[in-house]
């Protein structure tokens, strides 16, 4: 078709959506609102999704690597007679150490391979806190508090005191705000550590942390490594658990089997630890493109039927611009034209609608209780979803408004003409 | 000698609802440059439904059609479009004025369609045919607002725009007073007499008929005079 055409059918397009400024407005409306909602949605999802990750990927290294204990092992019947039918009924587990051989060495190799930013060590265990009457499970992380920083930015995470303090107190220890709550203590108060075996020890708190997570900050506390190392009454090479950070943690899923090839060692990546929370971020992104896909179809189907009355009422119209030489396309242009101009300006609106919205979205307050430390909902505000938004809306009004342009085009001049 | 700008040969054209009926029986017309036709006959004789094969928007037809010096078999929609817009100019017994346009954007919208001038000069032309038509002081008026009669002028400006070689017209004075089928029929007449326009009408007026230069009777599928 040529451009004189176009220009021609965008002309009446324009007088005719311009006759009907109130009918306009309603099918653009339509279109706002399902383009305004779809932005406030997947901004506020995606901000909740973006949260939860960020919280995993601070609660927990990109890759953990620890001995995993296995519950099945061949019983010596096994070895002992390798073709015959063996059953061996409840096989008790091996005495095992949790100890990772060579931890500073495969943390050292570990260090060198690309897109790693950082290494550590440390030695986990399940401790008993008690501070007077009050005895809390929880769990004790003997780490290099300085490696560990490098990895997991704990000094932006300090309520009280300093990571340092942890270096000139060798008996110190830092713990998450949750559990010291619990424990009624605070900063310069001593605890007694009981641990599984049973030894125990008096160990003082020299600073407070929280990373915004309940489950980490009620129950996990720093203590050097040695200390632990002591506390448990194992040798100075006693390591648990090489925790690995990546400069880009998306490719933690791929590098987890490799380091476990190569190491021999259990090697977790950060979304398999962390599923159950990842779950929760799949759950909300089939929400909000379901909610979304459907407040767009409904905008489609208020477009279709306002361009189905608009033809029936321009019938006239549409036979006349026919007998005097418009061809099909040129009617259906006039159509499309019009429903594309509702769909973009609908969308158009519809963005700054979703932004306002969003925004408002981001000043309410909310209460993340002990589980996360948040004081305002998470919006996220990327320019993506608004590029998306107006493709949606301009998508769905061109194909909502092309059923009934063609029909137009395919009116026959003579039945209208002929009365 | 004179000039042909339309002639049919043969037309038959067939009804096929609610059953099975030959509507036009191998009618042959010419019409010459300047001539102005009548077509009559009563109601159901087929004089419309010859009207609208003739004015190519009917393709449903077999016999030869050539308008202008086209053979016009075997076309496709689009380009009948486009022929139409070129040769021939419209007036129905409903004057089918676009009602949110002015009058002046109503009879230049077929003229911007052939795009064969600038949009001044068709500015420029739509005003003469306006002033022709003693209509320029009602130009920039929206067109629902006019009386019948002075909308039945300007869809005639409208039908002369581009300057066809032939004027239908489908009873172009039926939905007028006396007044104004006499202003329509003296336009026509001037059009023929004066700038040798070619046009074809059915009408059911007598009086309107016998003023014309020709008229073509029809009855039962078949000219009968």
């Amino acid at each position: 078709m040529k451009f004189t055409s176009l220009k021609l059918s965008a002309g009446i397009a324009k007088t005719q959506l311009l006759s009907k400024p109130r009918q306009t407005l309603v099918a653009m409306l339509g279109v706002t609102f399902g383009i305004g909602m779809f932005i406030a949605l997947i901004s506020m999802m995606t901000g909740l999704n973006k949260l939860t990750e960020d919280l995993a990927m601070t609660s927990s290294p990109d890759i953990r690597m620890y001995y995993d204990i296995s519950p099945d092992r061949k019983s010596i019947a096994e070895f002992i007679n390798p073709q015959g039918l063996t059953i061996t009924h409840h096989q008790k587990p091996k005495n095992e150490s949790l100890k990772v051989r060579n931890a500073k060495q495969i943390a050292e190799q570990i260090r060198k391979r690309p897109n790693v930013k950082g290494a550590s060590i440390l030695l986990n265990s399940q401790v008993f806190y008690n501070y007077g009457p009050v005895q809390l499970n929880g769990t004790i992380a003997g780490v290099d508090i300085l490696e560990e920083d490098k990895l997991f930015d704990l000094t932006h995470k300090m309520k009280e005191g300093r990571i340092e303090n942890l270096i000139s107190n060798p008996d110190g220890i830092i713990m998450g705000t949750g559990l010291a709550k619990k424990l009624r203590a605070k900063t310069g108060d001593r605890v007694v550590i009981t641990t599984p075996q049973g030894f125990t020890q008096t160990l003082k708190i020299v600073g407070l942390f929280q990373i915004g997570i309940g489950i980490v900050d009620n129950t996990r506390s720093y203590a050097n490594l040695s200390t632990v190392q002591t506390i448990l009454q194992k040798d100075k090479s006693f390591i648990t658990d090489v925790n690995v950070k990546l400069y880009d943690y998306t490719k933690a899923k791929e590098l987890a089997p490799v380091l476990q090839k190569d190491f021999g060692y259990k090697a977790e990546d950060w979304e398999t630890a962390n599923a159950t929370l990842l779950v929760g971020a799949i759950i909300r992104n089939i929400i909000t493109y379901a909610v979304s896909i459907t407040l767009l179809i409904v905008a489609g189907f208020g477009i279709y039927n306002i361009l189905n009355i608009t033809i029936h009422n321009k019938m006239k119209d549409i036979a006349i611009l026919k007998a005097m030489g418009f061809s099909g396309p040129d009617v259906r242009s006039i159509f499309m034209i019009q429903s594309l101009v509702i769909g973009f300006f609908g969308s158009l609106m519809g963005l700054i609608f979703g932004l306002v919205f969003s925004y408002l979205i981001s000043l309410a307050p909310f209460n993340g209780g002990d589980i996360i430390s948040i004081t305002h909902l998470p919006v996220n505000f990327n320019p993506l979803f608004y590029v998306i938004g107006i493709v949606f809306g301009v998508a769905t009004t061109a194909i909502a408004g092309y059923m009934p342009s063609r029909k137009a085009a395919h009116v026959d001049p003579i039945e209208i003409l002929r009365g | 000698m004179k000039t042909e700008v339309l002639r049919a040969t043969g037309i038959t054209k067939y009804f096929y609802e609610p059953e099975k009926f030959q509507v036009l029986k191998g009618i042959d017309v010419q019409v010459n440059k300047g001539e102005f036709v009548a077509l009559v006959g009563k109601s159901g004789c087929g004089k419309s439904t010859l009207m609208y094969v003739l004015s190519t928007m009917d393709t449903q037809y077999e016999g030869e059609l050539v308008v202008a010096g086209e053979k016009l078999k075997n076309w496709s929609q689009n380009q009948l479009a486009a022929f139409r817009n070129k040769h021939i100019g419209f007036v129905f017994q409903f004057h089918y004025l676009l009602p949110e346009f002015t009058v002046l954007q109503n009879i230049m919208i077929p003229a911007l369609k052939l795009n064969r001038w600038q949009e001044s000069e068709v500015e420029e032309r739509a005003y003469t045919k306006l002033k022709m038509l003693g209509m320029q002081d009602h130009a920039l008026k929206v067109s629902a607002k006019l009386s019948g009669g002075q909308q039945q002028r300007v869809a005639i400006a409208r039908a002369l725009i581009n300057e066809p070689d032939i004027i239908m017209g489908d009873e172009p004075t039926g939905n007028l007073d006396s007044y104004n089928t006499q202003l329509v029929f003296d336009i026509f007449k001037e059009l023929t007499d004066v700038y040798h326009q070619s046009i074809i009408a059915v009408t059911h007026d007598e009086e309107f008929a016998a003023k014309s230069s020709r008229i073509i009777e029809m009855a039962d599928g078949k000219i009968i005079h």
